[in-house]
């Protein structure tokens, strides 16, 4: 069972299908009750704070554990009992994996590729993955962008139908992390579909088509990452300094305003379009000018925060000073 | 094709090739490759046991004829101890430090999730293990027979039985170490205590054959006790001891069975 899954793709089958999945460990249910299907061709993410249960999913995925209760199926087979034919059409980037310290990329790409019935040409991989001038260097003194680049050409060395990427950025400089979502795009673009696990929501608002947010190891929301923020109370941010002081009541009285936050003589409200309407009419009544008038749409940043740590006992971010009015 | 595509070249209708044994003997490359990188496991295991022999072949006592040990003299007594060193070296110290930090380290995980399996890398270093003991090995018959005029084992095929038990006793007891050690830390911790009684009983401070009955008897019930008596029946002529190949055989098969239970993935 695919939940809100689109009409339009009711008659494709999903090329991976996690369905009512639950996974425990130690009699502590990791993963309760977890479903999504990811179509061929788009990049998947699986959204969650830590310990949220995302690795697990994505490890019952690959095969790697076997679930307690549902369903998991890769192009309609077991990762488990069917575990060669998934490898075989299934590329993985594991969290926190290495390799050897003194192999080179050279044998890695090497052995690696003798593992598939169909492998890549490993030297063009390679090539395209900027690792053409490292081919002799032991993967113990490569950077750690270099590693993960690495790690992207031993998931796709096999030609593989989907790679699962987890926490592919995780300790990556800004830059090195641009150059792998430039690459992950790039994959998607080849006709390869990416299942990225990620807790980055700048990372999954730039290379999602659609995402899972799992919290306390069930599936919080599910849909676009549009969709996630349009889905939250006030998908609006309005920030701007005021040329006189405003009664902060008439602001959280505004139609569809949410919160009123004010720093020093900035104010930041979160609303709906409806309140960016009704804000310039109450300042153009006042004769009050808006200095530094920014209206901006919230980021997957404000949703997955509304979305994921109300219940759970997980550490919800600190959320500044805000007055939550409703 | 016009996107730039990553995947690679085109891909060809599947079931072209079986993925097992190219895959068994890629990382066997690839494995052997890294071994040799390895300077100091290459030194304790292939060049210390002949080294070892050639210091102690260069003490003229020991080349004389002693009556304690029946008219053979030490130097004969210690070609089967230098065998057992480099098994021990091999099985016990290099082996488990390799693969519970390719535990550690994530690779037998990652290679879970390919269609290779992570028993070809264990394999592997099985098989690589047992290949740098038997050049050492050959090294040690070499330097005995033409440097101190050892004798070669006058019964081959009991010496090649003697000497195959003796490496699975070796290295599967490096695979109980490295199934029930988590880290490497441990591994090798737990690999240096065990190597002094395990040196002893192969009869390094005192050949086995020189011991006083009691103890002896004791020795030759484990299992590189038994073990270098066996080679050293096997290398004066004599078919080795049924209870001798016996011991190291029932000890290994217990080696095998605690390993393949005990082993953990990750």
């Amino acid at each position: 069972m695919c939940a809100r899954w689109p009409l339009r793709h009711a008659r494709a089958m999903p090329l991976i299908e996690v369905s009512g999945l639950r996974k425990e460990y130690e009699g502590r249910p990791v993963v309760d009750g977890v479903s999504f299907c990811v179509e061929e061709g788009e990049i998947f993410g699986v959204l969650g704070p830590n310990g949220a249960g995302k690795t697990t999913t994505v490890e019952c995925v690959e095969g790697l554990r076997t679930p307690d209760a549902g369903r998991v199926r890769v192009a309609g087979l077991d990762p488990v009992a069917d575990h060669d034919d998934v490898a075989q059409l299934l590329g993985a980037q594991l969290q926190e994996s290495r390799l050897q310290p003194k192999i080179t990329v050279r044998e890695a790409l090497r052995m690696y590729s003798a593992f598939y019935r169909q492998p890549a040409d490993w030297r063009a991989l390679a090539a395209k993955l900027g690792l053409q001038d490292r081919l002799d260097v032991r993967f113990g003194t490569l950077s750690g962008g270099q590693k993960q680049r690495l790690f992207i050409a031993l998931a796709l060395v096999g030609s593989p139908r989907a790679v699962v990427l987890d926490e592919l950025t995780t300790g990556l400089d800004p830059r090195a992390r641009r150059t792998v979502w430039e690459l992950v795009e790039d994959i998607r673009d080849s006709g390869v579909t990416v299942l990225l696990v990620t807790h980055l929501m700048e990372e999954a608002q730039r290379l999602c088509d659609r995402v899972a947010v799992i919290d306390g190891g069930r599936l919080a929301a599910l849909g676009t990452p549009a969709e996630l923020i349009s889905q939250k109370a006030d998908p609006t941010v309005i920030a701007f300094t005021p040329s006189q002081p405003l009664p902060e009541g008439e602001l959280s009285a505004l139609p569809g305003a949410r919160s009123v936050r004010t720093q020093g003589p900035r104010v930041t409200l979160h609303g709906t379009d409806e309140t960016v309407d009704a804000l310039l009419t109450t300042l153009a009544r006042r004769r009050i000018t808006a200095g530094q008038l920014r209206v901006k749409d919230a980021s997957l940043d404000d949703a997955f925060l509304d979305l994921t740590g109300n219940e759970s006992a997980a550490p919800r971010p600190a959320h500044a000073h805000q007055e939550n009015l409703t | 094709m016009t996107t730039a595509h990553l995947s690679g070249t085109a891909a060809p209708p599947h079931g072209a090739k079986p993925a097992g044994p190219s895959a068994l003997l890629s990382v066997l490359r690839t494995e052997f490759r890294l071994f040799l990188r390895e300077p100091g496991a290459l030194f304790w295991v292939v060049v210390f046991p002949p080294a070892l022999l050639t210091i102690l072949g260069c003490i003229p006592s020991f080349r004389e004829a002693s009556a304690d040990l029946g008219g053979r003299r030490t130097v004969d007594l210690y070609v089967p101890v230098a065998v057992l060193l480099s098994m021990i070296v091999s099985g016990v110290q290099t082996m488990p430090s390799i693969l519970t930090g390719y535990r550690e380290r994530g690779i037998l995980r990652r290679l879970r999730a390919t269609p290779a399996r992570p028993h070809h890398l264990l394999t592997a270093q099985i098989v690589l293990h047992g290949c740098a003991s038997a050049a050492s090995v050959l090294l040690v018959l070499a330097i005995g027979r033409l440097a101190f005029d050892v004798s070669l084992p006058g019964q081959l095929a009991g010496y090649l039985v003697a000497a195959a038990l003796t490496a699975g006793a070796a290295l599967s007891l490096g695979a109980v170490l490295s199934a029930i050690a988590r880290t490497t830390k441990i591994a090798q911790t737990v690999g240096t205590l065990a190597f002094f009684p395990m040196m002893f009983t192969a009869g390094v401070w005192l050949p086995v054959q020189a011991m006083p009955d009691t103890l002896r008897h004791l020795v030759e019930f484990t299992p590189f006790g038994a073990a270098s008596q066996a080679l050293d029946q096997a290398a004066t002529g004599s078919w080795p001891g049924w209870t001798h190949l016996g011991v190291t055989a029932l000890w290994t098969a217990v080696f095998v069975w605690t390993a393949v239970r005990r082993f953990r993935w990750e």
